[in-house]
């Protein structure tokens, strides 16, 4: 079901129904989420519902009393603990400031009215992550709604507008520095939408409700896409089409001095922002991809324009052919290792769209309508890319993909697969889990599906405390060869119960696929194990629609089927380690000198 | 069946997932199920959208029935 296609109005009047039917959907991931609030916080919480339950999540809420949010986070976080929640939201509003500056404030005092809000807040964070560990989600500030002092309201000292400036810049420079808090940009929320639709006084006297209902739907849907990212569900790769997509004109009637792309016209200049956008969005590490009903050859040549933003070595996957839109899209998908349901797709053909959302499972289809001026916009606020934070992985992303294209030429031209696997030389670091990347494994860890043997999600906050215990071993691994550096693309982590380890998390980027990089991760599994004392290692596999490609994975490796489940297809699987001989035979592994 | 109890009766039926259920003039926060404070927000938002009118503060407080609620409309319809 598409929510994108529902007016507010009738996901108001229809949400009812609307839950009763996503309830039906099997697999939903269950999440649990405390709402903390200084408002009325039921409305928005409703339409985070039915927001969730259409990706693929069946959430259950624990909603603070109105204005208890201090409270409950500092004085009694017991019963927040006690609900177990998986994400905390806290949800304040301009109405719930503290206290303002008086309007002939000086500027300590400024300042010391902004320490003390943020300090407010810190304690809070402090409290929870203390007594319940979870990931805490902040939103800052709308600006007031009423500037007394109009456009000197921005510059005063004493003006609530400058004050809920600065409070929202002192918020973001205090959650920038604490792992496990996210915070939610109201403030851009709300100009969006426009402050003057985005409250309504009655509805605050009247209900204690902070917001519109268009507000509500607003924070639900930012709220939506936060945890969509924080679960590993944004989208990963944008495809595109061509002719009257990323540049005016059809190349194949027109030519490629023809098409418009550039600074010559309106038109022109439009498309050329478009491929901007496209770019930027190919720096912060989305896939770039291209679908089109073209001559491969004249299409290439688009790139070639000298006025063309992007060129053909910004693309991971390139079809330009005459078979239907489908099967291309599936054929990329095949080649990046993703899912179809990690796709966006853009193409101004109403009829293609239509096509590709009914043939392909899971992939966006904007409505992308016919102005490319309105694009950028238009998949902003689908909000698809979404993303929580931005490791050095995401910004090398997309060349990495174009570092695997190189890969799979080399590849050609070998005797067999184990003169390929050495021609890459092949450099892994495999180690226990450290401070600097645990952000990164995670991440990894809630984004990996295909590769994944339990599919099993955490937190910062929880992956902090399971190695805190003592009782796991948590193993990473770095992977380089003569191409270039595939970052961290592997995470295992076991649970030792006395002479057995069990391995709660085996997982890989599908980007080193085949390069045995499992088995040099083996290697480090068995000899941790080996050293504190472990004889038995139990793998588990746990099928999801997603991860068959690891089905025969223990068995592959040399474990021995333990038991299975004929019902769910749930396998464990044994390994001796006391007479285990290594399998890594053609990655080098780097020894960090520990001290 | 008068048309603007039938509309407004369309109106709960979405809100609360009854797609029977009835509703007259006579009918309260005591004689339909689920009727309660966050519902009733509900109820006069889906009002106030589809009509485009606006109950001020405390207008609401004084009507016992739908009845009141559908003759408090009626003005408002007619002085838009």
């Amino acid at each position: 079901m598409n929510l994108e296609t529902y007016t507010i109005e009738e996901l108001q009047l229809k949400r009812k129904s609307i839950r009763r039917q996503l309830l039906k959907i099997p697999g939903l991931q269950g999440i649990r989420i405390a709402v903390l609030g200084g408002s009325t916080t039921n409305e928005l919480v409703d339409f985070l519902e039915v927001l969730l339950l259409a990706s693929g999540f069946e959430p259950v809420f624990y909603q603070s009393e109105y204005q208890r949010y201090y409270e409950d986070a500092v004085l009694e976080p017991h019963t927040i603990a006690a609900f177990r929640p998986d994400l905390v939201y806290i949800h304040t509003s301009a109405v719930n400031i503290q206290a303002y500056p008086r309007l002939s404030s000086t500027e300590a005092e400024l300042s010391a009215h902004i320490s003390a809000e943020v300090d407010r807040f810190r304690s809070i964070w402090q409290s929870l992550q203390k007594h319940v560990g979870c990931q805490i989600i902040q939103n800052n500030f709308e600006l007031p709604l009423s500037a007394i002092l109009g456009n000197f309201d921005a510059v005063s000292l004493g003006g609530r507008t400058r004050f809920i400036n600065e409070l929202n810049l002192e918020l973001a420079r205090s959650i920038q520095k604490i792992p496990g808090v996210i915070l939610q940009d109201i403030q851009s929320i709300s100009t969006r939408l426009g402050l003057d639709h985005w409250v309504d006084p009655d509805r605050w006297f009247s209900y204690k409700l902070a917001t519109t209902i268009e507000g509500s739907i607003a924070i639900a849907r930012s709220l939506a896409s936060i945890i969509r990212a924080i679960y590993g569900k944004s989208r990963k790769c944008l495809v595109l089409d061509l002719d009257n997509t990323l540049w005016g004109g059809v190349i194949g009637d027109d030519g490629v001095d023809k098409i418009q792309i550039g600074r010559e016209t309106a038109v022109a200049e439009a498309y050329a922002a478009f491929q901007e956008y496209c770019l930027s969005l190919r720096e912060r590490g989305i896939l770039l991809a291209v679908c089109s009903k073209n001559n491969e050859e004249i299409a290439k040549q688009g790139f070639d324009h000298p006025d063309s933003v992007l060129k053909l070595e910004h693309f991971a996957a390139f079809k330009a052919n005459w078979e239907p839109k489908h099967e291309n899209i599936l054929a990329i998908a095949k080649e990046l290792n993703l899912g179809t349901d990690s796709f966006v797709f853009v193409d101004d053909n109403p009829a293609e769209r239509a096509l590709v959302e009914a043939q392909i499972p899971g992939i966006a289809v904007p409505d992308i309508g016919p102005h490319v001026s309105q694009y950028p916009s238009i998949l902003d606020a689908a909000r698809y890319f979404e993303s929580v934070s931005l490791a050095g992985e995401d910004l090398q992303r997309a060349d990495l993909y174009r570092d695997n294209a190189q890969r799979a030429s080399a590849q050609a031209s070998f005797a067999n697969y184990g003169e390929y696997l050495d021609s890459l030389e092949m450099t892994a670091e495999i180690e226990r889990f450290r401070s600097v990347y645990m952000e990164r494994i995670v991440q990894l860890t809630n984004k990996t599906n295909q590769f994944n043997l339990t599919t099993r999600r955490y937190t910062l906050a929880e992956m902090e405390a399971v190695i805190a215990d003592g009782s796991h071993i948590g193993l990473y691994g770095k992977l380089s060869d003569r191409f270039g550096d595939n970052g961290l693309v592997s995470v295992v982590l076991g649970k030792i119960d006395g002479n057995c380890l069990h391995l709660d998390l085996w997982l890989m980027s599908c980007r080193v696929l085949k390069r045995d990089m499992e088995l040099a991760m083996l290697d480090r599994v068995v000899a941790a194990a080996y050293r504190v004392g472990v004889q038995t290692i139990y793998g588990y596999y746990l099928p999801t629609s997603k991860n068959s490609m690891v089905a025969d994975h223990y068995e592959q490796i040399g474990f021995v089927l333990f038991s299975r489940d004929a019902d769910t297809g749930a396998s464990t699987w044994s390994l001796d380690v006391t007479d285990y001989e290594a399998h890594n035979r053609h990655i080098k592994i780097l020894e960090l000198s520990h001290g | 069946m008068d048309n603007l109890l039938e509309e407004v009766q369309g109106i709960f039926r979405d809100v609360f997932d009854q797609p029977d259920l009835v509703i007259s003039r006579a009918s309260n926060a005591r004689t339909v199920d689920d009727w309660d404070s966050l519902a009733h927000i509900n109820l006069v938002t889906a009002i106030e959208k589809r009509y485009k009118i606006k109950f001020a503060l405390g207008e609401l407080q004084e009507l016992k029935d739908v009845g009141d609620m559908l003759d408090l409309m009626r003005v408002k319809l007619a002085s838009r």
